[in-house]
């Protein structure tokens, strides 16, 4: 009978001694948020990140072809290049910004970085138009950004295309195959479908990664980790208290991007809102996890944030495809992108978000971020013991 | 010539609604060893950061040296040591290093330094040491280094900011002992400390309570007026009326 | 002797000390250098392409096969079910669906014109648009020599027609390395410079050793050059490592002179070490100093110009481009390394440069107070 008793009392006191803790972990996180919420610069710049990372991506970052400055080398009078060079002039596209006889222009041109694209009419370009049915026209452009050279070239190739067939209006071409093209998901190209995704990655890693890194590696810069250690709570929990705080940072910072992206870059959610939160808090564990490690393995905050730098940042922006296609790199490269969290979310999140697929089609790479995770959980607790120990 | 080294008069300085220092008035003499205490929070720090020139005075007058704190604050600065609360050599450097660097932007010649670096080195026993890392040194140690590099360039007067914290009673005694030196050869010291048997050390003590300055003479005439058997019994019968806690 | 030699030997001393910052060095240029343009090659090819032929003819035979033989596309599926592709774009195995409807070969030869169907996924603007200008002019390259095949030749074209010939000057065989690599130099010695000094100041205050310094009579101007000046040195030798490996790696030797390229850097760090200085003096711990370095560091280096070019974008930007410096150090560098332009064509640029270095520092010595 006692002996029922005692194990009730030994339960109890367990019980107890769980309560206390959780107590003490719900302090050590109110204390991480007065940290952060005194230091007002660094809450101002957390927040209004995402912010300004949308602006900058959804007005000022494209590749669309606007307004460029065109020299035109001109060598023919004839009112056929009179018209070519108006049809030009006239287009959104282009804009001329000067017409001569002499092509060494172009070289002067294109060296001070002036004007990146030019046309030369020959002299017999209508009298061969004329003669021959076949005119020559020859498009130069500055190559150092092949991007924008192909992207000029195709330009004022339609525009010339176009041009031709004004010439003879009522021509019909036999056996026309042609090609009628949808855009599936984002039928106005807008380049906010592809960054969105990849700017809620960037944020949730800065966020968490690199603070939750800085934070803890400071407390042992400063000495006071010691302090903390040698207190009755369990060190990993003090450690983890210093995540919490960043992980409603983030969830706030999710909110604002999909609010911004939705209402302001008109970005569609066609998927499941509480499926996209649990994804992104997935991802925001992994994140925390990664800046724990981070935090276990140095001793200050300047190389916490140059390996912050060099493990999280850098692959993330060149490998999680979102700025650069995965697919042209080469196989080594190809098979270490599968390592980068940042790589699997953006796939989640353009899937969930704007193709409005369901868990079904994205739970492998849901499990890839559960096990990377666990993984870096348990990496950084394993190393944070054997310090202790 | 002025005999007195530090002259104040109305000092204060103000963080917004709080006054940190409230219109103090003291003279340290030449030679002098003048204590300044006060519990934590008093505005000991704030008020001896304004000597040195760290910290603009809202209102009052102070001189150092001769020179007025607010137009010649970087002149005080050629005569002065201050040594802060917080341990402040580089801690990545080695001791001959620390030692090179500081004296080196006082100005003082590459030779000279040489000479009065294996000079001190000697007289501190850290000859062994002198090409360690600072971090790898005992906290006593540093302390005394940290002093010793205050007042390499031969100030008038060195500021001490709670000099002793932390360390044992035997690396204090001879902190003690270095300060005794240094008064010895003319320095004027301005210390903080919160020992009191420290306070009997000095020529002269005064003791701040919430920005002010309370009580300020001999501690021998100290312990008379307040009928005190210790230093003690007078900082205890003063700072109890302290409203301010930090 | 000046003091401000003594605090040189001071920072280089503890820079040399810190294992941190020596990896940041040496090791970042030779990873960014040698993954990054290998990754960063935004020419659009192996667009994944799912075939739906649902006519099964001769000529839609011909037409897959020229598909396929083109470098741009990579065949993932070729049959009747257009579910299946459908699921393909879903979970990313294909980009686009080409659909070939049934009789389009027996439809081409009566009606003279015939459809083809084409579904992309379009999440990626940029690469939809390229693939589906790819595609098309695949078709109406194969659709001419279908004509031309099947007229009976003529002499001389019924019709006018117009034939441009294009050619990419200063990188004729549009390489992508060329065209990155030096932008990714400007990146690098911007990174390091900047987060260097960002942090060197203010960790001075985070560890007490400030106000030992303020307490002696350095001047302020003595202390910020004791800072700037190692981290000069530091970003010389850095971008001298990049041309070192983007010679050996890439075998990119500027058409200008080096010596063009080093005197704009040397202004161009002097630029970036200030910004970092002025971020530390403003800073009250080093975790605030490089978020806040971090935050510029991103508008700059994304509205640089590297990874989308500036005149396309919108006015307002194109002027904030106007102050931010790594557009024109990229601009640049892009001259002197493919242009060879010499330095009188870049004078514009280093003039500038050379004001801001002159009004930055003189912030930072000006915000460098001894006294609160």
């Amino acid at each position: 009978m006692q002996k029922v008793w005692m194990r009730f009392f030994f339960i109890w006191l367990e019980k107890q001694k769980e309560l206390n803790s959780m107590k003490q972990f719900y302090h050590f996180i109110v204390k991480e948020f007065y940290h952060i919420f005194r230091d007002r610069k660094t809450l101002f710049i957390l927040l209004g990140m995402p912010m300004v990372q949308i602006i900058i991506f959804g007005f000022a970052l494209t590749n669309e072809v606007k307004n460029t400055r065109i020299v035109i080398v001109n060598q023919s009078t004839s009112a056929t290049a009179m018209k070519l060079v108006e049809k030009i002039e006239s287009s959104a596209y282009f804009e001329l910004y000067s017409q001569t006889k002499d092509p060494s222009i172009i070289d002067q041109l294109f060296k001070k970085g002036t004007v990146k694209v030019a046309l030369i009419i020959p002299h017999d370009f209508a009298p061969a138009l004329i003669a021959q049915n076949k005119g020559q026209l020859q498009i130069i452009t500055d190559a150092t950004d092949p991007n924008v050279a192909t992207a000029l070239t195709n330009y004022l190739s339609v525009i010339i295309q176009d041009f031709q067939k004004d010439l003879n209006p009522n021509n019909i071409i036999p056996y026309k195959m042609e090609v009628d093209t949808r855009m599936m998901y984002n039928p106005q190209l807008k380049g906010a479908y592809n960054f969105v995704p990849g700017v809620m990655a960037m944020v949730l890693l800065l966020v968490c990664t690199m603070m939750t890194a800085l934070t803890v590696v400071k407390e042992k810069e400063l000495g006071n980790m010691e302090i903390l250690l040698t207190s009755p709570i369990n060190p990993i929990k003090i450690i983890l208290a210093k995540a919490v705080p960043y992980l409603l940072l983030s969830i706030i910072n999710i909110t604002t991007i999909l609010l911004l992206s939705y209402f302001v870059l008109d970005v569609p959610i066609n998927g499941s809102l509480v499926l996209l939160y649990a994804e992104s808090a997935l991802f925001i564990m992994v994140s925390l996890g990664l800046g724990l490690l981070i935090s276990a393995g140095t001793d200050s905050q300047q190389s916490a944030m140059f390996i912050s730098l060099i493990v999280m940042f850098l692959p993330t922006v060149m490998f999680s495809g979102f700025i650069f296609p995965i697919e042209n790199m080469p196989l080594p490269l190809r098979i270490v992108s599968n390592i980068i969290p940042a790589k699997w979310f953006f796939i989640i999140v353009k899937s969930v978000m704007i193709k409005g697929v369901g868990i079904q089609l994205v739970w492998k790479e849901t499990l890839i971020l559960f096990m990377m995770m666990i993984f870096f959980f348990t990496m950084a607790i394993k190393k944070f013991k054997i310090r202790l120990a | 010539m002025n005999k007195n080294a530090i002259v104040v008069n109305n000092l204060s300085k103000q963080f917004g609604q709080f006054k940190a220092v409230d219109d103090i008035s003291f003279e340290v003499a030449k030679g002098e060893i003048f204590g300044f205490l006060g519990a934590n929070g008093a505005g000991k720090t704030t008020a001896m950061k304004m000597l040195c020139g760290l910290s603009m005075p809202t209102s009052g007058q102070a001189s150092v040296a001769g020179f007025d704190v607010y137009k010649e604050n970087e002149s005080i600065k050629k005569n002065i040591g201050y040594m802060s609360q917080k341990f402040s050599l580089y801690e990545d450097l080695t001791v001959r290093e620390n030692i090179k660097f500081y004296a080196g932007i006082y100005g003082i010649a590459p030779q000279k330094i040489k000479e009065k670096t294996n000079q001190l080195l000697q007289q501190l026993v850290l000859e062994k040491e002198a090409d360690m890392l600072v971090s790898q040194l005992p906290l006593g140690w540093k302390q005394k280094l940290a002093f010793s590099v205050a007042i390499f360039h031969e100030p008038q007067i060195v500021f001490l900011d709670e000099p002793t914290g932390g360390v044992d009673p035997i690396t204090r005694r001879e902190f003690w002992n270095l300060i005794y030196d240094a008064a010895a050869n003319g320095i004027t010291i301005f210390v903080t400390t919160h020992y009191m048997d420290e306070a009997e050390y000095c020529n002269r003590v005064s003791i701040m309570v919430d920005g002010k300055i309370e009580a300020l003479d001999s501690p021998g005439n100290l312990k008379k007026t307040f009928n005190a058997k210790s230093m003690d019994e007078v900082f205890l019968h003063l700072a109890r009326k302290a409203k301010r806690i930090e | 002797m000046s003091p401000l030699r003594y605090i040189l030997e001071k920072e280089f001393k503890q820079i040399f000390r810190n294992p941190a910052i020596l990896k940041v060095i040496f090791i970042m240029p030779v990873i960014q250098l040698i993954m990054l343009p290998m990754a960063a090659d935004y020419e659009i090819k192996n667009i994944n392409i799912a075939v739906i032929d649902r006519d099964h003819s001769a000529v839609s035979n011909q037409l897959v096969q020229k598909i396929t033989a083109s470098n741009y596309f990579k065949l993932v599926s070729y049959d009747n079910d257009f579910d299946a592709a459908m699921e393909s774009i879903e979970n990313d195995k294909a980009d686009l669906i080409l659909e070939i409807p049934k009789n389009f070969e027996v439809n081409l030869y009566n009606e003279k014109e015939s459809k083809l169907f084409l579904a992309v996924n379009a999440i990626n603007g940029v690469k939809a648009n390229l693939g589906a200008a790819y595609l098309t002019n695949i078709v109406q390259a194969y659709n001419s020599d279908f004509r031309i095949e099947t007229l009976t030749p003529v002499r001389f074209n019924e019709i006018p027609i117009i034939e441009i010939s294009s050619s990419n000057w200063y990188n004729p065989k549009m390489n992508y390395k060329i065209f990155m690599v030096p932008g990714i130099l400007v990146l690098l010695i911007t990174i390091v410079g900047m987060n260097l000094s960002s942090i060197n100041i203010v960790r001075e205050k985070e560890m007490g050793t400030i106000e030992q310094i303020n307490v002696t009579p350095i001047k302020k101007a003595h202390f910020i050059l004791g800072k700037l000046i190692p981290f000069w040195v530091i970003g010389i030798v850095v971008i001298s490592v990049g041309f070192l490996i983007a010679w050996l790696v890439y075998g990119i030797i500027p058409l200008g002179s080096y010596f063009t390229l080093y005197v704009f850097a040397a202004i161009y760090l002097m630029v970036i070490l200030g910004i970092g200085l002025l971020i530390s003096s403003y800073s009250e711990n080093q975790q605030q100093a490089m978020l806040v370095t971090f935050f510029i560091m991103m508008i700059f280096v994304l509205m640089g110009g590297l990874y989308t070019s500036i005149d396309s974008m919108p006015i307002w930007a194109r002027w904030f481009t106007r102050l931010n410096p790594i557009s024109y150090f990229i601009e640049v560098m892009r001259m002197v390394v493919l242009k060879g332009s010499r330095i009188n064509d870049i004078a514009p640029q280093l003039l500038i440069m050379v004001i801001y270095a002159i009004f930055i520092n003189t912030w930072a010595v000006l915000s460098y107070h001894k006294r609160s």
